[in-house]
């Protein structure tokens, strides 16, 4: 029987399971089975019946922190493990989120290839399918001028995680055919700001991949359905997403993102360009505002990543910075990955001053707010700004970020 | 029971061989022979980049004078009168003798001509996303003028400018020589 047909609506044939399976059941109980979210006794009353897409329990209450229509933050201190959740992974874009029919959307490859193609959604399914867990993080992830009521969502919460499922972009590449003399590409999206940007070719041999598929499901909207570039620890601009065309060349395109954009001004009069590679970051996502602590044990948490490979060692101090303490790392630890770190804190009830730094494999240890600001100048943001937060908790168990002049 | 057993892990043995076996017969081919082969008029349709050669720049001319006329028409309202004062990004401005002080000071505000070092780029970004409200909406004389009207109002070329495939790409920025690669390369120090 269709639901068209059905005399029935479904959340009335919904309602008749609770009340049929109940039985004999006080009359009392009749109202929790509407709402059985709020069920005093949930063992005495039958649940739900089975539905066709699951949901979160109305408890919990996650939502990404949307801004200025062109971004949105993901909750990093609601969030467990290193899995960000498809809907909470963060936004940013430069034209909206297209709304692309994938039936009509292609891949065309061309420039300094032997054989220009274009690929269909159902054409990049066919190749050998790889899927990995990587982080993508926008390089302007970092807001120098928060104030001490702010969470890791407001302060950082460009940076998710998630299990990416695609194909090789090497792959593609023998497929077209790459000339010898060939050393860069340009990627572009089928968005309104049809964004562009150059990639060296080493990093497609290397380990890039044309993504369709985001923890399990298509890709979302946001993320660049039907089809996204990715580029295992690079910024996130050059994760070009809605990808719609590459194009081969034998040197670097120079488009706005790239030149006028994404490029950090430095003490001596230059601009570095193409700075992409995520250097090794960690955040603590508890205990963090707007949190209250009580006396006794707790967790410290967060996550650590680097662009370079794999976190070697988180460290966390409880008294600014002067003693340092080796955390858990969670496993497996992979590479160009979100790594959760831990470690296990009595606390007296005395003011407290909490901070966590990463070291990756390359031997980098993330710098302090200070370094930064004195190796590249207090004017050079907001990208790729990296430095080690604290965390204020105060006598009565209140937490606040520890806000500091970028200066 | 037992003879059950050896009997189905000799039988397991035997599948893993003759599955090795025919993994041999599935490796990887170098090719696929997937996606279809395109025209040159729908790569053409699609490729439009500009590069700093000044490769992909399309027939086209624009002057100054066009392109102030259209900047009033479609750019104003959120770049603001002259390419400054709007409430998006400012356009306008040089500093004294070209002064860089984007790292030590944090108020500089980056422009066109402080800032972009090639001017194919403005060609290319125009050209594919502006304006905002009707993104790819402009004709090649139309993108040629608007460069021509900005570039002018930084300083960069005289007033009587006409700007074409021929010179758009022959025109040095003024923070041209400023841009360098990166010069990070993994390990302790910190830049």
């Amino acid at each position: 029987m269709s639901d068209k047909k059905s005399p029935i609506s479904s959340s009335r044939r919904q309602f008749l399971v609770g009340v049929t399976a109940a039985g004999g059941m006080a009359a009392s109980g009749w109202g929790v089975a509407l709402t059985p979210t709020s069920a005093s006794d949930p063992t005495r009353i039958q649940g739900l019946a089975s539905s066709a897409l699951g949901g979160r329990s109305p408890h919990e209450a996650l939502k990404r922190m949307p801004a200025y229509n062109f971004l949105s933050l993901t909750p990093l201190e609601s969030l467990h493990g290193t899995i960000t959740p498809a809907d909470l992974h963060f936004e940013r874009h430069h034209g909206g989120v297209p709304q692309i029919d994938p039936t009509r959307h292609e891949l065309l490859i061309h420039g300094m290839v032997n054989k220009p193609l274009k690929f269909s959604l159902d054409d990049l399914k066919r190749f050998p399918s790889v899927t990995r867990i990587c982080f993508i993080e926008c390089s302007g992830n970092f807001n120098t001028r928060a104030e001490e009521k702010s969470s890791p969502q407001m302060l950082c919460g460009l940076t998710s995680q998630s299990e990416w499922t695609g194909v090789a972009l090497s792959t593609l590449f023998r497929e077209v055919g790459i000339q010898p003399k060939a050393s860069w590409f340009l990627a572009e999206g089928s968005d309104a700001a049809v964004m562009t940007r150059s990639i060296p070719l080493d990093k497609a041999w290397d380990d890039a991949l044309i993504v369709y598929a985001q923890n399990g499901e298509a890709i979302r909207p946001e993320q660049g359905y039907p089809m996204r570039l990715l580029l295992p620890g690079w910024e996130g601009n050059t994760n070009v997403k809605w990808l719609r065309r590459l194009e081969l060349s034998d040197a670097p395109f120079m488009s706005r993102e790239e030149t006028s954009k994404y490029t950090d001004p430095l003490k001596d009069g230059t601009a570095r360009m193409f700075s992409v590679v995520m250097d090794a970051r960690s955040v603590i996502t508890s205990p963090t505002f707007p949190q209250n602590l009580e006396k006794g044990w707790q967790e410290i948490r967060g996550i650590a990543w680097t662009g370079r490979g794999m976190i070697k060692t988180v460290e966390v101090s409880v008294d600014g910075g002067k003693r340092w303490q080796v955390a858990r790392l969670q496993g497996p630890v992979m590479a160009k990955a979100h790594t959760r770190f831990s470690l296990p804190w009595h606390w007296d009830g005395a003011p407290a001053e909490i901070s966590s730094r990463a070291t990756d494999e390359t031997g980098y240890i993330q710098p302090t707010r200070r370094q930064l600001i004195d190796t590249r100048g207090r004017g050079s943001q907001p990208y790729h700004l990296n430095p080690i937060m604290s965390w204020i908790v105060q006598a009565g168990g209140q937490v606040f970020y520890k806000a500091e002049p970028w200066a | 029971m037992s003879m059950l057993r050896s009997f189905t892990s000799g039988f397991t043995l035997l599948l893993i061989l003759v599955n090795s076996t025919l993994a041999a017969d599935h490796d990887l081919p170098v090719t696929f022979d997937l996606g279809r082969p395109v025209t040159a008029g729908e790569i053409a349709a699609w490729d439009i980049d500009v590069r700093p050669d000044g490769t992909g720049l399309p027939e086209g001319r624009g002057s100054v004078q066009q392109g102030e006329q259209i900047y009033r028409e479609k750019c104003i309202a959120c770049h603001g009168e002259n390419g400054t004062g709007g409430p998006f990004d400012t356009l306008v401005g040089r500093l004294p003798e070209d002064a860089f002080p984007f790292a030590l000071n944090p108020g500089a505000v980056k422009t066109i001509g402080n800032y972009w070092p090639y001017a194919t780029t403005l060609y290319d970004y125009i050209n594919r996303a502006m304006p905002h409200n009707a993104p790819g909406s402009l004709g090649n004389d139309e993108v040629y003028a608007l460069v021509a009207y900005l570039l002018h109002k930084n300083d960069v070329v005289p007033e009587d400018t006409v700007l074409s495939a021929d010179n758009l790409a022959t025109i040095i920025m003024p923070a041209r020589h400023r841009f360098v690669p990166d010069n990070r390369r993994g390990g302790p120090e910190v830049r």
